[in-house]
């Protein structure tokens, strides 16, 4: 399959040429396929957002170049515009970009930008309210009665409804309650699966990473220092911890039991996964039991 | 692309240009103002630029913010001294006559006399601010603006005011530029189109960019008043403004040069 985004040896600097110039981003190259869902991890100052804010053409690169379908999205004659619709980003905190009068309308305000006609946005804002869990009657009020979880999905209702083909969220469960953050993330999740757009979600915690992602690419000091599928990734978190990064609890366990010499697989890092191999694991020891009783 | 404004930006240093009492720098400058406003003739003024160069050498500016300060002014300069050149009358010949322009001797002077002085005038002022801090600056102003406290003006809130608005300058632009590209993110033109589309398009950027002003003057009030700030009655400074050795150095100086400068008057002829 195609890549439909790809950096290539994606260099960022800020203030470049002034004495305050700092490096973001270095040399980092990476594709992601139609239809995936990745997973973008690393510490705080990593290189995440900016990566991020290169993929739509917010930020332009110093060097080195962004692909989308295959095209440079900085080349000549480019449309920069189209390629902000074709990869929706939604930005940290993003329920501070609302401004309309109305739900409707802030969601309407990418589609209207797109230039489709008034039964579209009609059909695309019923569509986005629903898919992010906002009622039909909320529709025609002001964003701004709404609270910190109900304004985020507001945001994300507005990205959704340019129906991008590639979709990027930065944190988008940054500061969030447990409960409000497994919402936003599932519904994410069902998006993905439902309408086969491709996800890349920033986030802090590797529990959601795992939980929600097809693979990873963890972000270390400017560059990217592993991509991978997620159990391959989660195979490797003594390198995770060793970059500062903490893994989720289920995959430190069976590290540990490893380290104590109990034969578990390395690439356990949800539990439901952990329960079929600790009772694959029990009933194997039970069989040789069971054996040598005989 | 926000984060570019220069005017009013600070170079920390620890220069004695940057130790000056902020109140002694405030009044010289000030007394600078007023004196190139009097200065008649080149010497002076290029006595009073030896003198600005001289501080800027100490302060260690790098030569490129100079220049850079200069640039929004220089539209005005060439205008002024383009209608200097013009329509100014001198005696004797005409230097150029075409038409009905004439353009005299004096002309020329006055106008390369009044750009100089322009120039002096925003690199003065503009070394001020190079090497204050603008919160040590409110601070001064405050204290020299205390005697009207006398008068029942509210000097303290009115200081507190400018601090307040000088720290929440660089984190409303960062804020602007994030809804910015937020906004761009969602498709809006922000560059193109006309005018009256581009006031259009500045109203998905203003109303978050006040909404979140209000929301930050409210949290900050609430955590002024968590840590019992009640206005300026009775307020000690953790760093008290003393006069000090160097001071009186700095005073010397400049006070010597400004009545050499001043002097100048009397012995050499005006430029007009």
């Amino acid at each position: 399959m195609a890549a439909i985004i790809e950096t290539r040896h994606l260099t960022h600097i800020y203030n470049a040429g002034m004495p305050d110039a700092t490096t973001a981003l270095e040399d980092v190259s990476f594709a992601v396929e139609e239809g995936e869902f990745v997973g973008i991890i690393g510490s705080t100052g990593s290189g995440k957002s900016t990566l991020v804010t290169h993929l739509n053409g917010i930020l332009k690169p110093t060097s080195g170049q962004v692909l989308l379908d295959g095209k440079d999205i900085w080349a000549k004659n480019n449309d920069i515009r189209k390629c902000r619709f074709m990869v929706g980003l939604v930005f940290q905190y993003p329920e501070y970009q609302l401004f309309e009068e109305t739900i409707y309308k802030d969601i309407a305000f990418g589609p209207k930008n797109m230039g489709v006609d008034d039964a579209e946005i009609d059909r695309r804002v019923r569509r986005a309210a629903a898919f992010t869990g906002l009622p039909e009657e909320y529709l025609e009020r002001s964003p701004f009665e709404l609270s910190g979880g109900q304004k985020r999905r507001v945001a994300i209702a507005g990205v959704l409804a340019m129906e991008p083909r590639v979709l990027v969220l930065d944190e988008p469960a940054a500061g969030l309650d447990p409960e409000g953050r497994d919402m936003i993330l599932s519904q994410i999740k069902q998006y993905h699966k439902e309408t086969g757009t491709t996800v890349l979600l920033v986030s802090h915690s590797m529990e959601d990473i795992a939980k929600y992602a097809d693979k990873v690419l963890v972000m270390n000091q400017k560059k990217i220092a592993m991509y991978d599928k997620v159990d391959k990734v989660f195979a490797r978190a003594d390198e995770l911890l060793a970059l500062g990064l903490s893994v989720p609890q289920v995959t430190k366990i069976f590290l540990k039991l490893r380290q104590m010499g109990v034969d578990v697989p390395q690439d356990v890092y949800t539990v439901p996964y952990a329960v079929k191999t600790i009772l694959q694991a029990k009933a194997a020891r039970d069989q040789k039991q069971e054996g040598t009783e005989c | 692309m926000l984060k570019d404004i220069t005017i009013g930006q600070h170079f920390p240093g620890n220069s004695i240009v940057h130790r000056t009492d902020p109140r002694l720098k405030i009044m010289l400058v000030v007394a600078y103002i007023v004196l190139l406003f009097t200065l008649t003739n080149f010497v002076g003024l290029a006595l009073s630029l030896c003198l600005l160069a001289g501080l800027y050498v100490l302060a260690e500016i790098p030569l490129k913010m100079i220049g850079k300060s200069m640039k929004p002014i220089v539209p005005i300069i060439l205008f002024t001294s383009l209608l200097n050149i013009l329509f100014m009358g001198g005696s004797g010949e005409p230097l150029v006559h075409l038409g009905f322009i004439e353009i005299y001797k004096e002309g020329i002077s006055y106008a390369v006399f009044l750009s100089v002085r322009i120039l002096a005038l925003i690199a003065g002022t503009s070394l001020l601010t190079y090497t204050t801090s603008p919160i040590v600056l409110t601070d001064a102003i405050e204290r020299l603006l205390k005697p009207f406290a006398k008068l029942h003006m509210p000097v303290h809130e009115l200081a507190m005011m400018m601090t307040i608005a000088l720290r929440f300058i660089p984190t409303l632009i960062e804020e602007t530029d994030k809804i910015m590209n937020a906004q761009k993110a969602r498709g809006a033109m922000l560059d193109s189109g006309s005018l009256k589309d581009r006031v259009k398009a500045m109203v998905p950027i203003l109303i978050p960019l006040f909404i979140s002003a209000f929301r930050r003057a409210d949290e900050l009030a609430m955590a002024m008043e968590c840590r019992c700030y009640r206005g300026g009655d009775g307020r000690t400074r953790l760093k008290v403004l003393k006069f000090q050795g160097h001071d009186w150095a700095v005073l010397a100086v400049c006070t010597v040069v400004f009545i050499a400068v001043w002097a100048t008057r009397f012995v050499m002829p005006g430029v007009l």
